[in-house]
This record gives C-alpha cells, sequence and structure tokens, in this order.
C-alpha cells in the first residue's frame, strides 16, 4: 500500500491564462487547505469555472504557479470533478458508475459492489439499469456525482451542480454534497446561487473580472465583506 | 466489443492465410471468352473430373491476356486460340508445348439491313472492304483476343491498314465477345465473332449471320502447359493431364458431342499435323 | 445456373449454384468489411484524437480514398499476388482470399475517414468528462468507439454497401471462376456478355435485395440496442 500522498495545500500563484489575447484569468492567487467546502462566488463571467479546471488541472496556466501539496506535478488520481452539463455516457447508470470505477483503477471484482454502494450514496438505486441518458436533469447530475465519488477522491470539485435544477433536484445534490463534505472529502464548488453558497460554504472565494477580489470564512464574507464590490454582489446589484 | 470485433478480425486473418488444410486437386486454366460464353467448359469439365479427380479452375479472359497470366505463373495451363501467339508464347520458353485441340470458325454477323450489302458473300475479305467503303458501323473487340488477332489479320488480307482507315464507323471496345455481341445488337454494326459464342448468345437483337464459310474464317485452339522451369509453382501434371485428356479420344469425342440445339460447336482435331 | 431460367425460378428451385454464387458474395463483402472495420474503425479514431504533424494531409488522403476506383484496386492487388509478384508466394490470387483482401484494401478508407468524422463529433461532447476521468489514449478509443456504436452502424454498412456492390475489385483478383470465386456483382456481368439480359436483371433485382435485407437488419440491431441503451 502506497503511503497516502496528497494533493493539499492547492496553491495558485499569480495564475494567469491567456486564450487569443483575451485575458481569462489574472494574477489569480488562492489558497484552498483542508476541510470545511471552499465555494467560489461571483458574477458570470469571472472566471469561477477557469479557476476550477485549473485547480483540476485539466488546462495549464499560461503563467504563474500551481502546486499540489506542495509539487508542482501531481496525477490527479484523487481529484474529481462534477460538471455543469455532464455528459452521460451511453449505457445504464450502473454502467456510468463502473466505467469511472475502471477508470479510477478499481478491479473488476469490487466493482458490482461499489456500484451498489455508490447509487445508494446518491438515491439512484433505483434506476441503475436504466439507460443514463435517459434519466431526469437531477438525475443525471445526481449520477455525474456518483461518478467523481467512485474516484475515492480527496478533492470533490463542482462546478454550478445545480443551476439547471428545480428546488427539489437543487436539495437531494445539496444534501449528497453536504454528506461528502461531512465524510472528509475537500469540496471546492462554483455557484452563482449565493443562497447554496450561504447554506453549503466554509470558506468563501469571491470573483470578479478573472482574478480573486475576497476570500474569507463563510460568515465572516456574508456579515462583513472586505471589498466594496463584494458588499455590492452579496446586495444583488449588478457587478461590473 | 471492439475487443471482441479485433480478435475476430485476427482469427479470422489467420485463418485465412494458414495453408489450406485438405489439398484438393485443381488446376487454373487461362482461356478464352468463347469457349466459356459458348458453355463448352460448363460441359467439359465435369466429365474430365470425374475420369480425373482434377477440378479445373477456369479464368476465362481474351487471347493475349490469358497467355500473360501464364507468363506471369498465375495459371497452369493456357487453352487459346491465336496460333501466332501461341507458338511465340512457347518460342519464348512461357509454355513447354502445343498442342493443337480443335477448330470452329469465324463468323461475320450483321444487322438483318444488311447496310454494306454483303449479306450472303462467301468472300470475308470483299466484304470488309464493302464494309469500309460503306462506312457501316463495325464493333471490333480489340482486347488481344484470338478474335482480335483474327479480324486484324483480315483487314490486312483486304489489303486494309485499319490503324489508319477506321473511322467513326469503327468501334473499338477493347472487351470481351459477349460485350462485343452485346455492343454490335445495340448500335447495329457488323462484327466478327467465333460460330460457338453467336450460337449461345442470346441478346440478338436484329442480327443475324451476314458471311460464313470463307477458309480464311478458319479458326484453330491450341492447349499449352505453362513451363514449370520458368514457374515451379505450376502443377505440371494436373496440367499434363488436362491436356492429355483434351487430345485423347475420349476428350475429342467429348468436344465434338458439346452441341447447341442440335449444333456442333467445336471440332476436334488434336489428330491432324500442322493444325 | 440453367440456362433461359429466371433469377426468381432459380431462387425458388433452390438451384445449387445460385446459392453459392449468393453465399459467396455475402462471405467476401461481410468478411471484407469486418477485416476493414478492424483496422478502419481503431484507425479513425487515433486520427481523430491525435495531433501531429500532418494530419490534415492525412485526413484528406483518406477522405480521396474513399473513392478509388474499384478496378484500380483490383489491379493492384493482383500484382502483388501474382505469382511474379511480391506476394506471389502465398499463392492466393484467384481465390476467396484475395478478393476479401482486396474488398477490404477498398473499404478500409470508407471505415476511417467517417469513423473519423464521428468519433471528432463525440470526442467534442466527452473531451471534458474523459479527461476528468483521466481515461488514457486507448481507453478513449474504445470508449468513443463503442459510445458512437449507433452511428457507427452506418459507417459499416457504407463500408458492406461499397465491397458487395463492387464488380471490378472481385473480377480481376477472382477470375470470375465458376463454383469458386465467382459472386453476384461478376455472375451479373458474365451474364450480361452472354446476352442473357433478363437473367443479369434478375441477379441485379436479387443482389439489391440481399443489400436490402443486410441494411434492414443492422438498422433492427441498432433499434433495439437503442432502445437498450438509450
Amino acid at each position: 500500500m502506497r503511503p497516502p500522498v496528497s494533493d493539499l495545500p492547492l496553491v495558485l500563484e499569480d495564475v494567469s491564462l491567456l486564450a487569443r489575447d483575451v485575458t481569462i484569468v489574472r494574477d489569480l492567487t488562492l489558497t484552498i487547505g483542508a476541510g470545511a467546502p471552499t465555494v467560489l462566488v461571483g458574477p458570470n463571467g469571472s472566471g469561477k469555472s477557469t479557476l476550477i479546471r485549473l485547480a483540476m488541472g485539466l488546462i495549464a496556466p499560461t503563467s504563474g504557479r500551481i502546486s499540489w501539496g506542495g509539487r508542482g506535478e501531481s496525477d490527479g488520481r484523487r481529484r474529481a470533478m462534477m460538471f455543469q452539463r455532464p455528459v452521460m455516457l451511453r449505457r445504464s447508470a450502473s454502467g456510468n458508475v463502473a466505467y469511472a470505477l475502471a477508470a479510477a483503477g478499481v478491479g473488476g471484482d469490487a466493482r458490482p459492489s461499489r456500484v451498489a454502494e455508490l447509487l445508494a450514496q446518491v438515491g439512484l438505486a433505483h434506476v441503475a439499469e436504466r439507460p443514463a441518458r435517459r434519466l431526469s436533469g437531477g438525475e443525471q447530475q445526481r449520477l455525474a456525482l456518483a461518478r467523481a465519488l467512485a474516484r475515492d477522491p480527496e478533492i470533490l470539485f463542482l462546478d454550478e451542480p445545480t443551476a439547471s435544477l428545480d428546488p427539489a433536484a437543487t436539495k437531494a445534490v445539496e444534501d449528497i454534497i453536504r454528506a461528502v463534505a461531512q465524510s472528509g472529502v475537500k469540496i471546492v464548488m462554483a455557484t452563482h446561487d449565493l443562497g447554496q453558497a450561504r447554506r453549503l460554504a466554509g470558506e468563501i472565494a469571491f470573483m470578479l473580472r478573472g482574478t480573486v477580489h475576497a476570500c474569507a470564512e463563510a460568515e465572516r464574507f456574508f456579515t462583513a465583506p472586505a471589498t466594496p464590490e463584494a458588499a455590492a454582489f452579496i446586495r444583488g446589484d449588478l457587478v461590473i | 466489443m471492439t475487443t471482441r470485433r479485433i480478435f475476430l478480425a485476427a482469427a479470422l486473418a489467420v485463418g485465412l492465410f494458414a495453408p489450406a488444410l485438405a489439398q484438393e486437386k485443381s488446376i487454373v486454366v487461362a482461356s478464352t471468352t468463347s469457349t466459356q460464353d459458348s458453355g463448352l467448359f460448363g460441359y467439359l469439365l465435369p466429365i474430365f473430373k470425374q475420369a480425373s479427380g482434377i477440378t479445373v479452375k477456369v479464368i476465362a479472359q481474351g487471347t493475349g491476356q490469358a497467355l500473360d497470366t501464364a507468363r506471369r505463373g498465375d495459371a497452369d495451363v493456357a487453352f487459346v486460340h491465336a496460333r501466332a501467339a501461341e507458338e511465340k508464347f512457347v518460342a519464348e520458353g512461357a509454355g513447354v508445348k502445343r498442342f493443337p485441340v480443335m477448330y470452329n470458325d469465324f463468323v461475320l454477323i450483321g444487322p438483318k439491313d444488311d447496310p454494306a450489302g454483303i449479306k450472303g458473300t462467301k468472300d470475308i475479305v470483299a466484304a470488309l472492304k464493302a464494309i469500309r467503303e460503306k462506312g457501316a458501323p463495325f464493333v471490333s473487340r480489340g482486347d488481344r483476343s484470338g478474335t482480335h488477332q483474327a479480324e486484324l489479320a483480315l483487314w490486312k488480307d483486304a489489303g486494309i491498314d485499319i490503324a489508319t482507315a477506321k473511322g467513326p464507323w469503327y468501334r473499338d471496345i477493347g472487351q470481351g465477345m459477349g460485350a462485343a455481341l452485346n455492343t454490335a445488337s445495340a448500335m447495329n454494326a457488323y462484327v466478327l465473332s467465333d460460330r460457338g459464342t453467336w450460337i449461345s448468345f442470346k441478346n440478338r437483337g436484329d442480327l443475324v449471320i451476314a458471311v460464313e464459310g470463307d477458309k480464311r474464317l478458319f479458326n484453330q485452339y491450341g492447349v499449352i502447359l505453362v513451363n514449370p522451369a520458368k514457374h515451379p509453382n505450376v502443377k505440371k501434371e494436373g496440367g499434363q493431364a488436362f491436356i492429355d485428356w483434351l487430345i485423347s479420344p475420349t476428350g475429342q469425342k467429348a468436344i465434338a458431342d458439346y452441341k447447341i440445339d442440335g449444333q456442333q460447336l467445336f471440332f476436334p482435331n488434336a489428330d491432324v499435323p500442322g493444325a | 445456373m440453367h440456362e433461359g431460367s429466371s433469377a426468381l425460378t432459380l431462387v425458388l428451385g433452390g438451384d445449387p449454384a445460385l446459392y453459392a454464387i449468393v453465399g459467396l458474395s455475402l462471405f467476401v463483402s461481410l468478411t471484407a468489411t469486418a477485416c476493414a472495420a478492424a483496422v478502419g474503425l481503431p484507425l479513425g479514431a487515433l486520427l481523430a484524437l491525435a495531433n501531429f504533424p500532418g494530419r490534415a494531409l492525412v485526413t484528406v488522403t483518406m477522405n480521396a480514398f474513399m473513392g478509388l476506383p474499384p478496378v484500380v484496386v483490383g489491379l493492384a492487388v493482383y500484382l502483388l499476388l501474382s505469382r511474379s509478384g511480391p506476394l506471389g508466394f502465398l499463392g492466393i490470387l484467384f481465390s476467396p482470399k484475395a478478393m476479401i483482401v482486396a474488398q477490404a484494401i477498398l473499404v478500409l478508407p470508407i471505415m476511417a475517414a467517417l469513423t473519423r468524422q464521428t468519433v471528432e463529433d463525440f470526442w467534442a461532447e466527452y473531451r471534458d468528462e474523459l479527461t476528468a476521468m483521466r481515461v488514457g489514449p486507448l481507453g478513449r478509443v474504445a470508449t468513443l468507439l463503442w459510445d458512437a456504436r449507433f452511428s457507427l452502424t452506418t459507417t459499416l454498412l457504407a463500408g458492406f454497401g461499397r465491397a458487395a456492390a463492387e464488380v471490378g475489385t472481385v473480377m480481376i483478383v477472382g477470375g470470375n471462376i465458376d463454383g469458386f470465386t465467382r459472386t453476384m456483382t461478376t455472375a451479373i456481368a458474365l451474364e450480361t456478355s452472354k446476352g442473357d439480359l433478363p437473367l443479369a436483371i434478375g441477379l441485379g433485382l436479387l443482389l439489391i435485395g440481399l443489400i436490402f435485407l443486410v441494411n434492414a437488419a443492422a438498422w433492427g440491431v441498432r433499434r433495439v440496442g437503442e432502445l437498450r441503451a438509450g
């Protein structure tokens, strides 16, 4: 058994990303440590999704440094991500979870029981054999969550996980996220829903125009925001 | 699923190229379209197989192409009808020895309404001259087959240099006898054909025999074993067995017995010296 | 085959020669399609996923080769397999094996080019998820080919259609030998040259009917599969 290698603390230092002369994020500095969920909030286009992709390791920065647990390179074995509009593989729900387990290196014998556990964890045991693409929006989101959890992640990245869901489905997903967070998985989540941020966050990072504007523990962020833009955002004004 | 498919294809590939488990006795004979299209082989080969147990696989091409196939070693025996080309084939060492087998004759086929005014004549050379003068449509096989070579020889006998004399009336199609007859039928043109193919041809349209009986329309068939010294893969026992059977009394009688509508198509003459 | 019979009489009467020809046609074309697919599908997928200098040129060439003239392929394979040619020692000229090889070569570009296009579209959809799940290159190829399987049936049918319908390749490398390498298409060519046009047309309709059946079967398999897997 290999000694566990941690990706935390996840540190971004002066990270910038340019694409075709357009600056998407600039001088981004953020430290994500173990513990309660880190929630990224901010208006659309502020770079929340990009930050998550950078931290996940899907894209490389144009400049700046990202380190995982002090290492510049990390194989990402224990990071998982759920996208805003997850893509279901053309197979059953359990097939999707089995696929994720296989990709994560779980052997054939162990898979069936893990599939059942994960589906139960996200409340999809009753649709295990249904074609995944025929599940409802909320069910697909939960299945994507199960796929991400199949990797037994240390960090779970979530990009607007309930943006397109109705309140009931949103609650179902939030409950799972809360339970996962309590089991010790580090959650890094982007959301434009302040209420959701309030419900789930331990720590809030407020992003604006491609950089981290303010970062504080949740209670302090909402009661005493550090910058006027943060305050405006919390009030519900359009922050340009 | 992809993995399974890959394995299946790999297994097929191995199976395809593994050597044949049961070596059935067979030979490859490169022959002409006239022997195939007239149905002669369909009649003869089962008799030969019964007698010898050897399966004959026939590749039907024009004489020129058949001799080329034999030259390349892709056939064991050549069975064609262009004496000059056959003798050259043996002379250059590609074949062992030429044996005459049978003959039939060529006939000049033409439209019923006879635009060149030659129907009934027995003089093929005069007929060709008339065709050329009147510019009546004429289909040539143009494929170096025995029939094509015979046609060219007849133009020469008529004193016509067809390469320069040909005009739009001369349709050189580069295909086999059946295709030539089909084309002539569609165009209402004259065409030189061997009698065997003509008798068994079904798409005659308005075509009839225009000229026949000229001695110059004699069409001799010969059979040659491909030289095993040049191509060690040649099945010389089987090939020689086929040749021996063709020129034997049994084979010769079988050839004479082949008839369509009571009409004999090929006349055995293996015993005629100098044929 | 009996002179003067119509194709229908031969089918209904169970004429063994006709059934042998039909069987050979299906065997050669289906096998050739399977072999071409085994190589062409992964090749097309790799081409869709990989990025290398000259990729555009390879893609254009592959697309162009979808229109390879069958008679040219037949001639090239003939020269390769001839006893006087480099692969003559295999001794497979004028046999169904040669026909399968030649048709597989003919159909391979179709498999690869159409797969490339399909997989490229699927990759655009799957890229994020597969990258996040850290699926390696071979895994990506396998996953995309499997998930695109219904779209790929059309590719397979296109390849099969081309193989079953062509005459130039199998005529040259097979030799149209009665009882051994005579397929539906070469039989049609032969009956045409013998002037038996009604029989030739009848065989032609029979061939079209067979191709239709294969397509219908594939459609059925696809529908059942789609219903089960969404």
